[in-house]
């Protein structure tokens, strides 16, 4: 048995690094700009879309095929230049001071914006690219068969989650992040620039979201409705981890892909079902997530 | 009569002659009345400051309950149908908005959205009790007895739609002038003061969750002998967040609103799929975004003139 379910797991950690990634972006922009950014789960399908036609023309081209990998990084951050100084300085910020449901709404609004804008510029059928993927090739380690680029991307989750914390705690741009958090009115009468920092936040955000993509196009099809999927795991993670904390993201990921495998294992027709039901039951007992803290109640 | 009152029933007299003049409008017409019926609901919620990702899944146990009645045991009446629907959507809402109405704001909304997607994949999975992604064929609906034909029964349905939202109009707009719906407003002004009041927001908002769990089944129900199919879909949390659009779009500072707003989405619907059916959800989000920046109060505060819909701003 442990033999048959290892493979699983590694499997279940290189999805919970590319939904981490996605959800890491989510909690980011949210914990900056108070903002849940509904349309995040687009952003994702965008860079998968733009990625895997990158990689594709790549390969058509006839160039080098070792290059479909710089372009993945490439593809996450054009989707995150492209559409995260754009979106948040026109919508996002358009809502500022105006309440959850405006911005639940302006944000739902984008998503359908962008959904249609994928299948109008990247028509409707699936896309392959897992170029990346086949030149990395397998490794026997004990008998069991991996497959490295999953392992690579457990590597990466793993360097972006510690590299996210030094970014914060030692360079001066992830202590004014840190700081526009903890008191924002605060902060800005000490006169950091907020606008500014909401900007980048909200483009990491993207980044991320486009990251997680990019790097999934290798293991799957690109179709539409991965955008409309991809938000709600990504939400639902989030939550698990309370909204805003990062390493609760990263947690809430692994538990989620666990859990999933074992429903895999066990109870195949709850496989989807898995993560929602996490979630529901963590937030029944702990409503603001594993490491989320209640917020004051002021009169 | 007052000027309201007229304007009321010229409305409803030029839409109900609508199906008899162009008959190609009756099957869209009555979509669009059964979608009102949860637009009206999420609309109750969007009164207390409440937005409802997952209202969806109330639309879809309604359908499924009258497909249920019709595939599983075999009863098609149009009365036990749309009564199977209300208590089983109702009771669904009493049971999740019991845990759910402690939430507020993101956690309400995303929360809802969480319970709509474990359902809508346990109605997707479970091939053997919901068809899965094929879905559940419902027959034609009898009336207590008289069993008309497909087309006789299309019009008797878009009749049986009107008069129904007309009930469920006045008793909404009863509701909401009642200290209970005046409560719900208070929940968005100022929750605190309410309890101060002695008021409880958990029980104003869970009475006001089951109903507005139970406007959301009888949309279903009728939209699904209107149809006369089921599918998983019509839970996915897009159908949740359109039902919110409905109701914004036509504005929910007053019961007609949900219904104006959707009857407006599927009239704009049918034009638009002729010329870009790839486009419809561009469409409509630009549209959303439109009435959000100009017109606060959806469609029904620009048809009541400025001065009175300033007064009332609720988004």
């Amino acid at each position: 048995m442990v033999s048959t379910l290892i493979p699983l797991f590694v499997d279940a950690l290189a999805n919970a690094a590319i939904i981490f990634f996605v959800a890491f972006g989510l909690t980011l922009a949210f914990s900056v700009l108070r903002v849940l950014n509904v349309a995040h789960g687009s952003l994702y399908s965008i860079g998968a879309y733009v990625a895997a036609s990158f990689g594709l023309w790549i390969i058509s081209a006839g160039l080098n095929p070792w290059l479909t990998f710089p372009a993945l990084l490439l593809s996450a951050a054009f989707v995150a230049a492209l559409f995260g100084p754009l979106i948040e300085m026109t919508l996002v910020r358009w809502t500022y001071g105006r309440g959850e449901a405006v911005q639940i709404l302006v944000t739902f609004a984008l998503f359908l914006i962008l959904e249609d804008l994928q299948r109008l510029v990247f028509g409707v059928s699936s896309l392959y690219a897992d170029t990346p993927m086949a030149l990395l090739g397998i490794s026997e380690i004990g008998g069991i068969i991996y497959l490295n680029y999953q392992l690579l991307l457990i590597a990466i989750a793993a360097v972006a989650l510690f590299g996210t914390r030094l970014f914060i705690r030692h360079t001066r741009t992830g202590r004014l992040l840190a700081v526009v958090v903890a008191d924002r009115e605060v902060s800005e009468a000490m006169g950091i620039n907020t606008r500014r920092i909401f900007t980048l936040a909200f483009t990491l955000g993207v980044f991320l979201a486009a990251l997680g993509g990019a790097m999934a196009t290798p293991t799957m099809g690109v179709a539409p409705g991965l955008g409309a999927d991809t938000m709600v795991l990504a939400f639902a993670v989030a939550a698990i981890g309370g909204l805003g904390q990062i390493e609760g993201a990263a947690l809430a990921a692994i538990i989620v892909a666990l859990v999933r495998v074992l429903a895999i294992y066990y109870v195949p027709e709850l496989d989807a079902v898995a993560p929602y039901i996490v979630m529901l039951l963590v937030l029944l007992v702990r409503p603001y997530g594993l490491f989320g803290k209640p917020p004051v109640r002021r009169i | 009569m007052s000027k309201r009152m007229l304007a009321l029933i010229a409305a409803v007299l030029v839409l109900a002659a609508l199906p008899v003049v162009f008959p190609f409008t009756r099957f869209m017409l009555t979509l669009a009345i059964a979608k009102g019926f949860a637009a009206l609901g999420v609309a109750l919620l969007l009164r207390a400051g409440l937005i409802s990702l997952g209202h969806a899944m109330y639309f879809g146990l309604g359908a499924y309950a009258v497909a249920f009645l019709s595939a599983k045991a075999g009863i098609s009446d149009f009365f036990v149908g749309l009564i199977a629907a209300a208590v089983v959507s109702g009771v669904a809402g009493l049971i999740f908005g019991a845990f759910l109405v402690r939430y507020r704001a993101i956690f309400f909304a995303m929360l809802n959205l969480a319970v709509s997607m474990v359902l809508y994949s346990l109605f997707s999975k479970l091939y053997g009790l919901t068809g899965g992604t094929d879905g559940l064929r419902v027959g034609v609906p009898s009336f207590l007895g008289w069993e008309p034909a497909r087309q006789t029964f299309e019009g008797v349905l878009f009749f049986a739609c009107l008069i129904l939202m007309l009930g469920a109009g006045w008793l909404g707009h009863r509701y909401l002038q009642s200290p209970m719906g005046q409560a719900l407003s208070a929940i968005h002004t100022n929750e605190l003061r309410l309890e101060y009041l002695g008021v409880s927001a958990w029980a104003t908002l869970l009475s006001a969750y089951s109903v507005s769990a139970m406007l959301a089944g009888i949309g279903g129900a009728l939209t699904a002998m209107a149809v006369g199919h089921v599918l998983p879909e019509y839970l996915y949390w897009t159908q949740s967040g359109h039902l919110v659009l409905t109701a914004v779009l036509g504005g929910f500072s007053a019961v007609a609103g949900p219904f104006i707003g959707s009857i407006t989405l599927e009239g704009i619907h049918t034009l638009a799929v002729g010329y870009a059916a790839e486009a419809w959800n561009l469409i409509v989000g630009a549209a959303l975004l439109g009435v959000i920046f100009f017109l606060p109060n959806g469609i029904v505060g620009l048809l009541r003139g400025r001065r009175a819909a300033k007064a009332e701003e609720v988004l």
